[in-house]
């Protein structure tokens, strides 16, 4: 007899549990090869069955030992749920079940704070759901078809000046410029945002700005790809494709030197600069890639040694919204001839408006882009606690930021983009045309797009491992084993395919609308069933 | 829907003129009121064509407090006209106690004045009296501003005429430049203001079709100008940013319909003036108005154009001959007081044109 340990660590205690048929096994041993986190094992069990191996029944009693799959109880390698074992079974005899007796979350903190990937997992109400697209245009203003009209589906992104600041003069009855304006692209309203070579593997990043090449150079759809702040490849950096990316600065500075050496050789402009503040899933928690993923070729990218990354929380140096835009902005904006937007991307916050109407009111007009990114969104690593407890949804945010401009008559100036938690329930396009009615003028996303790679992970615990470095779809990894797991060509298929289906759902919200151009802030489209949502973002409540 | 009509003449023409041009489209509106804006006034009005002349209904006590505030500003009436109606029973009409046309004299400071000043003074004085009025329930004042006069009211545009004596056309009101319409906007309450044509500084406009882009043009619109009020109807916006455009920014007028309609980004790439259209196009988004619509406008002075949405959703034809020019929804309008013109030349302008026509009555199509 085995006596009880009560302080060991039993599968009983862990999120998952693994259902295994050993009846139905046929010991391939794929499940265990499949398992990245080396959360289940071969073992040899002892059993006393009872078989009968005649024509006619002659049951005997035998004591066999025979090779079985078993769960490790263990902390550290324990089942995330993903379900690779279960894609692999030939036989279905084995899976992940949801165990709602866990005790992870109070046993996991011997090593310090929990820390994890994927999105927050206590926050995950959907305030966009409930609202809907209620003004259908009927009689007086027909509406559009969204196969045989023309839409034009575009979005600022750089500084707009107001109309009396543009600098024209009238010469033959024609407004000439006389001046430089700020840079401004149009560009299309869904940015892939920003995840860095390092959090992803290099394939992921890859099959990512695959699509980006593809839907610009073959789909006539201008998307822009935020590079992360890991820096990008050179040789990508000295092409033509440079144009499609909006190159990251976070606090970190991690890939700049390679981005400044390359920029004598650059060939064309990048599409923008983001100076990342905070980040919508960790506010406050600073930049975490653990040395588990720093591989030697995410080291020569980001030019550092093997070890744990942190980026610090703000950038050094930096202590107020105006010392930023002289220090920060002017400086990224000098050092690309200020011929390339600079934007800026902050956590959603009880402060966002301040520092949106600060940006609004500074004299040297360079702020391009005000990037709000709420409680909803992804990471690659962070403090659970930071994950499920800070932050700030981004859906009131956008309109608070909106409404803020339109008090002082400059809405549109500075460009409002929302991110965090956009296509959450996969339907990215009624995410993005509800925020741009609200007064968004795009929408950036992260998560969705691993999702379409092959992601498995979810708010509701399963996966996160995005920090372990041991990925198991190959996506947030440097693993050579598992990185080979991601088939790049489809990955990017179906990224495409995505963004294709989300340019048509598009359309088919803007066309019963009656609109063939962006409804940046027509809020009259939208309703709400839920009064506090509807009274909270100036929209007619229906029941 | 409405349907909107402009008649641009070298001889002075009455309203029963309009009238004859909008009751053959009664088919595609609803009867619910008529309103109209002249132009280059004549008849009684002919004396004090360089007075402001104030356009406003209202009760006994409205036209007390009115009287007193322009007593107060030291405005001087020089001469007005209070129609008699003709008080039929049955008539289809919610009329007002009182409809009153007055020239005033400018203050003496006016004088001074270079004609921006003057100008605001006009257009503060008419928002003041709105005001004074709109607190009080006590009436509703259109337009103060030279040689234009502005007639709303509720009810069938038939009975309105006949209430005011317009088919008497006896000489008291005619214009060589009349804008009408025959329907009360209905989208939303039924107020008086929110009957176009709309008038603001020089500027006359009658829209149909919805705004679909009206939150957005409203919004934008309260901080660009303090005359930018009321937004009782969402074609008033239209009225907002041809004032704009044309007014505040100075731009010439074909720069319009570059802000309400503009080209689709890729045209624009393929043109020489690409950096001012995407300027535009940048900086006056909100101005876009991306519906179905046919605006038509009367300028400041005296140009009389139209244009559409840039979908083509809602149609107008230009017709004229070498004495009048008209615009109007529907043709049917045109053949009934332009007869004998010739109907080849009619225009049916294209989502992508402006239909401009001058004082001489030369039309001109400038293509976007």
């Amino acid at each position: 007899m085995q006596q009880i340990r009560t302080q060991e660590v039993g599968v009983n205690d862990l999120p998952w549990k693994i259902e295994y048929h050993a009846d139905r096994c046929t010991m391939c041993g794929s499940c265990v090869a499949s398992c990245s986190f080396k959360a289940i094992k071969v073992e040899m069990a002892a059993q006393s069955i009872t078989v009968s191996e005649d024509s006619q029944p002659n049951p005997i009693h035998r004591h066999i030992a025979r090779p079985i799959i078993k769960q490790v109880a263990s902390l550290k390698n324990f089942c995330r749920g993903c379900g690779m074992c279960e894609k692999i079974c030939p036989n279905n005899a084995i899976k992940p079940i949801r165990n709602p007796d866990s005790r992870k979350t109070l046993l996991s903190r011997d090593n310090g704070p929990i820390k994890r990937g994927g999105r927050t997992n206590l926050n995950a109400q959907r305030t966009l759901d409930n609202i809907i697209v209620g003004r259908i245009s009927q009689m007086t203003d027909p509406s559009l078809d969204s196969v045989r009209h023309t839409f034009d589906i575009r979005s600022p992104f750089g500084r707009v000046l107001s109309p009396k600041e543009l600098p024209f003069e009238i010469v033959d009855g024609k407004l000439i410029q006389k001046n430089k304006t700020p840079p401004v692209r149009w560009i299309y309203p869904l940015v892939f945002s920003d995840m860095s070579i390092g959090a992803l593997s290099t394939r992921a990043w890859e099959a990512v700005a695959l699509a980006v090449g593809y839907l610009n150079e073959k789909c006539n759809i201008p998307i822009r790809m935020s590079s992360g702040e890991g820096g990008m490849p050179v040789k990508l950096l000295q092409s033509d494709f440079l144009k499609y990316f909006i190159i990251q600065i976070a606090s970190g500075h991690f890939g700049w030197n390679r981005i400044i050496k390359a920029m004598p050789f650059m060939k064309t402009d990048p599409a923008g600069i983001l100076i990342k503040i905070g980040q919508g899933a960790k506010p406050g928690d600073g930049g975490l890639l653990q040395s588990e993923k720093v591989a030697e070729h995410i080291q020569a990218i980001r030019g550092v040694p093997k070890a744990t990354l942190s980026s610090p929380p703000n950038h050094q140096g930096l202590y107020s919204i105006e010392e930023s835009v002289q220090k920060m902005h002017l400086s990224m904006n000098a050092a690309f001839g200020f011929r390339v937007p600079v934007a800026i991307k902050c956590a959603a916050s009880s402060t966002s408006v301040s520092v949106y109407n600060n940006l609004l009111r500074d004299p040297y007009k360079i702020c391009g882009g005000f990037f709000i990114d709420g409680i909803q969104g992804g990471t690659g690593a962070a403090n659970e606690i930071s994950l499920d407890h800070t932050g700030h949804p981004v859906v009131s945010k956008i309109r608070d930021c909106y409404l803020a401009a339109v008090k002082s008559g400059s809405q549109g100036q500075i460009p409002l983009y929302g991110g965090g938690g956009i296509g959450m329930t996969g339907n990215a396009a009624a995410d993005a045309f509800k925020m741009i009615c609200l007064g968004a003028n795009g929408v950036f996303c992260g998560k969705i797009l691993i999702q379409l790679l092959g992601c498995v992970g979810n708010e509701q615990g399963r996966c996160n491992a995005c920090n372990t470095g041991n990925c198991p779809t190959g996506i947030c990894t440097q693993n050579p084993r598992l990185v080979k797991r991601l088939d790049i060509d489809k990955g990017a298929q179906k990224i495409v395919d995505y963004v294709l289906a989300f340019d048509s759902e598009l359309r088919k919200l803007m066309a019963p609308i009656g609109n063939s151009s962006l409804p940046v802030g027509r809020s009259d489209a939208l309703v709400s069933t839920d009064y506090n949502i509807a009274d909270k973002l100036g929209i007619q409540y229906v029941c | 829907m409405c349907r909107i009509g402009s008649i641009k003449s070298k001889k002075p023409i009455q309203p029963s003129v309009a009238l004859k041009l909008m009751l053959p489209q009664q088919e595609g509106h609803d009867n619910s009121g008529f309103a109209m804006v002249m132009q280059d006034l004549y008849g009684i009005f002919s004396t004090y064509k360089d007075k402001p002349l104030l356009s406003m209904a209202c009760t006994q006590h409205g036209a007390q407090m009115v009287a007193d505030y322009m007593y107060k500003h030291k405005f001087t009436p020089l001469a007005e006209w209070i129609p008699i109606p003709n008080k039929q029973p049955n008539l289809d009409i919610k009329a007002m106690p009182y409809y009153i046309f007055r020239n005033y004299n400018y203050p003496e400071d006016a004088e001074k004045m270079d004609s921006s000043h003057r100008e605001n003074l006009l257009l503060d004085t008419r928002l003041e009296l709105r005001k004074l009025l709109e607190e009080s329930g006590e009436g509703f004042v259109y337009s103060f501003w030279p040689d234009v006069l502005t007639l709303k009211e509720i009810g069938d545009p038939a009975d309105i005429a006949t209430y005011f004596r317009l088919w008497d056309d006896n000489g008291i009101l005619s214009a060589k430049s009349i804008v009408a319409q025959c329907r009360q906007n209905t989208n939303y309450e039924i107020v008086r203001y929110a009957a176009h044509p709309f008038f603001l500084q020089g500027y006359t406009l009658c829209a149909n079709g919805e705004n679909t882009f009206y939150t957005k043009n409203k919004e934008f619109q309260k901080s660009l100008h303090h005359g930018y009020v009321g937004f009782e109807s969402d074609s008033q916006c239209f009225l907002n940013t041809l004032h704009y455009v044309h007014h505040i920014l100075k731009w010439p007028l074909p720069y319009y319909k570059h802000v309400i309609t503009p080209l689709p980004f890729e045209e624009i790439a393929q043109r020489d003036d690409k950096d001012v259209l995407t300027a535009i196009r940048q900086s006056l988004a909100h101005l876009e108005i991306n519906g179905p619509n046919t605006v038509i406008g009367v300028l400041p002075d005296g140009q009389m154009m139209t244009c559409c949405d840039s979908k083509k959703l809602r149609p107008v034809v230009v017709g004229y001959d070498e004495n009048m020019a008209v615009i109007s929804s529907e043709v049917c309008g045109l053949n009934e007081i332009m007869p004998d013109r010739d109907s080849t030349k009619d225009i049916y302008p294209n989502e992508r044109e402006v239909v401009v026509i001058d004082n001489n009555l030369q039309v001109q199509r400038w293509k976007q």
